[in-house]
């Protein structure tokens, strides 16, 4: 009993971290840079749409600061990276190899961003939480806001090897490029480590779903009332939900910061940006792990389809929102996974 | 003790137009209780038309000096308009979802004000290009106190924001169909029951927020000429603002939004002032974080205990 539930742990662990692995050897010979890209940007997504349905879709909640969680990690991670190369290899170039210092510099960036971030959700969901669940909408809304204005206010970013050593590190920490963005980060980002990341998300979700926790996660979304009548510490719980999904924001912001052809400024992770992984999961199916991930990989490839028309990409999406939620307001495949449905039993 | 009456000055002038957007978000919150996201795109839309109706009826030409009159007409058109959207909203988008869980009711809330965003900013209607509002009322100084000049535009759009709402005032407070909003907002199944026509009032909820808001709009536009694309993140940020107004006032409250809608915009303009221009949204939200701490329910409103 016990050798088996060990290997259930462990083999969607294993398979996830073959899969990444066969990625990054395929990258580059099989798969054309363009998809390659586009990859990573379905992994990011995937990230970012399962972590937020654990306070969307398993609690209940709303929370539309997304982005504000992604971009403390982004920045986090990009500090690190971008100041430790110059601290530790003297510039910032991207050493050739697989799992060099550099790489292991970014992941633990990536993972000091994923802690930050975590902070920064309990910072501001404990406050919220205590409250009425749409106080959370506008706390997060106005979290992200402040967060943008104090990201313009910064300093711009250091260029030479010289120049960060002599700063201190508050200096650092405020060196992040202000409107124009944090720009120069090495491009540390490749599929090994989105896929990675993904398949710990997943798991982390999965098992959380199917545990006594995620059950009391969703007894606060069916009833608040009865879940703290039958028990269920209604506020550490919603909290809980808030800081894991903040810090899986987190990291997904780490990747996103070191990934070729994105930008990390404030205005690229705004409220649209948290909007938009508000739409994946509603879209998906509020508490459906593999719906997120449909509604993440549809989302990101939706655009690309609809290139020719670019302008008729939001108000579609909007309709799309508001239908849905009219006709199908529990999403696409609501509650449920997509290995339970009816329709693949038979 | 200039720069002190200037900004008061402005505080006021700033404080009536979100006063106005903020009613719009807390009667709706007190009759359905969520938040309707997609109010700040009516109010954008308000100025869009406004706009809109100033190019067709020929004043943006620079030089023309339109009669008052012409000023109030676009007024009363834009009101109109957005008066007959936020109908449509209402009955299309959200009574559908009247008996829904909250959370639904808040996302399609976020759709519809995705859709009006963008389909505002199509070639057919709005455009992505920012633009100019032409100018309606003269803009020219009426006189001065103590060294602060008070221009025409700010005292006729505090003057004109102030007697809606004196007008609202009157409506809820003094009316029949006042009294059914506020039964209706009290408690809905227990006012259909007493003969009230909850969707009628309700309706009308929406008609009366939504044109407050195209009100804003309009004065909005006269004070600050210079339209952004309808989808552009200041107009979002905007309605934000007015919503932490009712929110702080008490969301549900109506006296507690005008009163809000005054204190954010004091707090905001008296905060650029004397500590730093560019932290501005900063001391909004703050405060709106401080209040929910002290007094979750706003400085009007009045806690309820949940009934199980």
């Amino acid at each position: 009993m016990m050798a088996r539930s060990f290997l259930g742990a462990v083999a969607p662990l294993a398979v996830g971290f073959a899969l990444a692995v066969a990625l990054h050897l395929a990258a580059g010979s099989l798969i054309a840079p363009f998809y390659v890209k586009l990859l990573m940007d379905i992994g990011i997504n995937v990230i970012l749409a399962v972590s937020l349905n654990l306070v969307n879709g398993f609690t209940g909640q709303f929370s539309i600061g997304h982005a504000g969680f992604m971009a403390v990690g982004g920045y986090a991670a990009g500090v690190i990276t971008y100041y430790g190369s110059f601290l530790l290899f003297g510039n910032t170039h991207v050493a050739e190899g697989w799992l060099t210092g550099g790489d292991l510099l970014f992941v633990g960036g990536c993972l000091f961003g994923a802690v930050l971030a975590a902070l920064a959700g309990f910072v501001v969901g404990l406050p919220s939480l205590r409250l009425r669940g749409d106080y959370l909408a506008i706390v997060t809304l106005g979290f992200g806001e402040i967060l943008r204005v104090l990201l313009q206010r910064t300093g711009d970013v250091l260029q030479t090897a010289e120049q960060v050593e002599k700063a201190g590190v508050g200096t650092l920490a405020t060196s992040l490029g202000g409107s124009l963005g944090f720009s120069g980060l090495p491009y540390y980002t490749d599929l090994f480590w989105v896929y990675v990341f993904v398949t710990i998300t997943l798991v982390v979700a999965l098992r959380l779903k199917f545990s006594s926790l995620g059950r009391a996660f969703l007894s606060i979304r069916e009833n608040e009332i009865a879940a703290e009548a039958v028990g269920v510490n209604t506020t550490r719980l919603k909290v809980r939900a808030f800081v894991l999904a903040a810090g899986f924001a987190g990291i997904a912001g780490g990747l996103f910061a070191h990934e070729i052809g994105t930008s990390l400024n404030p205005r690229e992770l705004g409220f649209q940006k948290s909007f938009d992984v508000v739409i994946m999961v509603v879209l998906g199916g509020m508490g459906s792990v593999s719906g997120a991930v449909l509604a993440a990989i549809v989302l990101t490839l939706l655009p690309e389809a609809l290139r020719g028309f670019s302008e008729f990409r939001m108000p579609i999406y909007a309709l799309a929102l508001i239908l849905m939620m009219i006709l199908r307001p529990q999403g696409l495949l609501g509650l449920r996974e997509i290995w339970e449905m009816k329709w693949l039993k038979r | 003790m200039t720069k002190f009456l200037q900004t008061l000055m402005d505080g006021v002038a700033v404080g009536s137009l979100y006063a106005l957007i903020a009613l719009g978000y807390t009667m709706v919150y007190g009759t359905l209780q969520f938040i309707n996201f997609a109010h700040s795109d009516v109010f954008v839309l308000g100025a869009w038309v406004s706009y809109t109706l100033a190019v067709v009826l020929g004043y943006a030409a620079s030089g023309s000096h339109p009669p008052l009159w012409a000023g109030l007409l676009i007024l009363v058109a834009a009101m109109a308009t957005c008066g007959a959207v936020g109908f449509t909203i209402e009955r299309l988008a959200y009574r559908p979802l009247r008996q829904a869980p909250r959370l639904n009711v808040l996302i399609t809330a976020i759709g519809v004000s995705l859709l009006l965003q963008n389909v505002g900013q199509l070639k057919w209607f709005f455009g992505t290009q920012p633009q100019r509002m032409p100018s309606l009322i003269e803009d020219r100084v009426l006189g001065t106190v103590a060294g602060v000049s008070m221009h025409a535009v700010d005292v006729i759009g505090a003057g004109t924001a102030i007697a809606l709402m004196l007008v609202l005032e009157w409506l809820i407070f003094r009316t029949r169909l006042g009294r059914a909003m506020r039964a209706v907002s009290h408690d809905t199944a227990v006012a259909s029951l007493m003969g009230i026509n909850v969707d009628a009032v309700i309706s009308f909820t929406f008609v009366l927020g939504s044109s407050l808001a195209a009100a804003a709009g309009f004065l909005y536009a006269m004070k600050y000429p210079g339209l952004n694309q309808p989808a552009h993140a200041t107009w979002v940020l905007l309605g934000l603002k007015a919503f932490v107004a009712a929110v702080i006032g008490g969301i549900g409250n109506v006296r507690g939004a005008m009163l809000g809608g005054f204190l954010i915009a004091l707090i905001e303009l008296f905060g650029a002032a004397y500590l730093s221009p560019h932290l501005r949204d900063i001391y909004v939200f703050s405060i709106l974080i401080i209040v929910l701490l002290v007094r979750p329910a706003g400085i009007l409103g009045t806690s309820v205990a949940e009934k199980v």
